[in-house]
């Protein structure tokens, strides 16, 4: 389903400020993967995630998505096959405009816009019946502005939006770092309840040890720009994060002592 | 008095088209485009010269809206596609234009004294010439706020206002930011240019320096219409800048009426869009006192 094959990303080249943020990384994602994405700052698992979004063009090496080459596509022509969830909750959503109008926009990701109405009221009835799973009462808000609702009221309508069209390939930064504990733990049930009924591929970056455990049927762990763990499956399984920790000192050589990763270690 | 009036509001109606466009860009896209000053020029120009020639005048105020489409196509791709900042590309746009104007006029300004105009049929239906501008001002403000009501509500229209709230987002939603900013660039100043071209025709002149101050102008009618009318729907706000640039002309008439000097208008102008502009400071900084003086009690 997504295919990264020996990308480079080089921020700054030929300045002091040069700095490898992704040298040779490949990752190939079978469909139905949902691989947690783990790594200290800038260990280079945000720059891969927009690498593959088209954020940013990589230097070197390929991607391809549902076989598709969108190595040297631009990032609104990839939207088509992605869905995408910030961790910035004002990232995701146009804050002046409606809950409805938002979704009518992720609605049409990936066909031609045209001067037809850019909302119908077939899709208000279809968006009433999603809202209402997500069981926030969004569903009685349609015409209310995106701007008026909480951080993890706003999550939960981007991961909505992200799915509204079925996409290859579902891209997770940290959707659930921005918000308080409660609505956290809300966002992250609610995602793994979408992604197993829609069955999507994902890939979800955090920062958060249990989170990547707990989550997902595959542990990717990056360090300097370059992936030193995949921990699979039934292995997967098995793994608590006293093992990933010795794990992650065996290989790099040092311990693992990013702030936030270790506080986020219990709960 | 009435007269003054009557004539503040004729001149209001055919500003609100501008004030139209200069929406289009400010609160939409999030873009001071000053292109503005220019393609209000472009607009006039052409509008005079075809109708000197013998065209009809409605056909040359269409002409005036393509030509000034083709100013902001240049500033739109200016800024998206060689990623000069917006305020600066309508800088260069505006000033380039300047000479553009020029070339299209011949000279520094065209008499339209001997001419018909749009408002000659309306004049020759016995009304006089200020009541024949408030009425072609009333169906094209109508007619525009119709079109860009339906516009906007299109599935292109909401591309457009998604890109100008959050660009990151419409991108993320497969929107061609680049496309939807020129093209709001487009639509903005072709209205602009309508709104010139009509100005032109009542004033019985077009004239190389009449766009001096138009961005000013047209942020203040926003703004006032913003204050005094609100911004419940998108309907009731097309309406409020109809409304605001009216009340900018009455104002203005009434300075001037009271004694201001005309040369100190632009000056005048000037502040009074930096006050509004301003408010939100100090409606923060006046809630920020009350709390603390509500804590110090």
């Amino acid at each position: 389903m997504l295919t990264v094959k020996k990308v480079t990303k080089i921020f700054n080249p030929r300045t002091v400020n040069e700095k490898v943020a992704l040298h040779d990384v490949s990752l190939t994602l079978k469909k139905g993967d949902f691989v947690t994405l783990i790594g200290g700052n800038g260990s280079g698992k945000s720059t891969l995630l927009n690498c593959i979004a088209g954020v940013y063009q990589a230097d070197q090496g390929s991607i391809i998505i549902n076989g598709t080459d969108v190595t040297r596509l631009c990032e609104y022509k990839r939207a088509a096959l992605l869905g995408r969830v910030f961790q910035d909750p004002m990232m995701g959503t146009a804050s002046d405009m409606g809950i409805e109008e938002n979704l009518a926009l992720a609605m049409r990701r990936g066909q031609r816009r045209s001067l037809r109405w850019g909302i119908t009221n077939k899709e208000r009835e279809y968006y009433k019946e999603l809202l209402k799973k997500l069981g926030l009462g969004l569903e009685n808000r349609l015409n209310d502005k995106v701007g008026l609702l909480s951080g993890g009221q706003r999550q939960a309508l981007t991961l909505l939006m992200a799915i509204v069209k079925k996409p290859k390939l579902l891209l997770l930064d940290e959707h659930a770092a921005a918000l308080d504990p409660r609505t956290a733990k809300m966002v992250m049930e609610l995602t793994d309840i979408i992604i197993q009924e829609n069955n999507l591929t994902t890939l979800m970056v955090t920062h958060n040890m249990r989170d990547a455990i707990k989550h997902g049927n595959r542990l990717v762990m990056m360090y300097e720009g370059q992936i030193i763990l995949d921990i699979k499956y039934e292995e997967k399984q098995k793994l608590t994060v006293e093992d990933l920790l010795e794990r992650f000192e065996s290989i790099s050589g040092e311990e693992f002592t990013e702030d936030r990763a270790l506080l986020s270690k219990g709960d | 008095m009435l007269h003054i009036l009557m004539a503040a509001v004729s001149l209001g109606l055919l500003w609100a088209i501008i004030t139209m466009g200069v929406y289009i860009t400010y609160r939409i896209l999030s873009i001071a485009d000053l292109t503005v000053e220019g393609s209000i020029v472009t607009g006039a120009a052409i509008a005079a010269v075809l109708i000197t020639r013998g065209i009809n005048p409605y056909a040359a105020i269409g002409f005036a809206f393509v030509g000034g489409m083709g100013a902001g196509l240049i500033t739109g791709l200016l800024h998206t596609r060689l990623k000069i900042p917006a305020l600066l590309s309508g800088i260069l746009t505006m000033i380039a234009l300047y000479s553009i104007n020029l070339h299209i006029m011949g000279r520094a300004n065209i008499s339209l004294l001997k001419v018909d105009t749009a408002y000659t049929v309306f004049e020759n239906m016995g009304l006089n010439t200020t009541t024949s501008v408030i009425v072609v001002g009333i169906i094209f403000v109508s007619c525009l706020i119709g079109i860009l009501y339906w516009f906007f509500g299109t599935e292109i229209g909401s591309a457009i206002r998604a890109t100008g709230n959050n660009p990151q987002m419409a991108r993320a939603q497969g929107i061609n930011t680049d496309t939807t900013i020129i093209l709001g660039l487009m639509i903005s100043n072709g209205l602009v240019a309508t709104g010139g071209a009509l100005i032109a025709q009542s004033q019985r002149f077009a004239d190389i320096q009449m766009g001096i101050g138009s961005i000013v102008i047209g942020l203040a009618s926003v703004i006032i219409g913003e204050v005094l009318f609100g911004k419940r729907n998108f309907a009731s706000r097309l309406v409020s800048l109809v409304l605001g640039a009216i009340v900018y002309r009455i104002i203005i008439a009434i300075v001037l009426k009271l004694g201001m000097p005309a040369n100190d208008l632009k000056l005048f102008t000037a502040i009074t869009v930096a006050i509004a502009l301003s408010l939100p400071v100090f409606s923060s900084y006046l809630a920020t006192l009350k709390k603390s003086m509500k804590r110090n009690r």
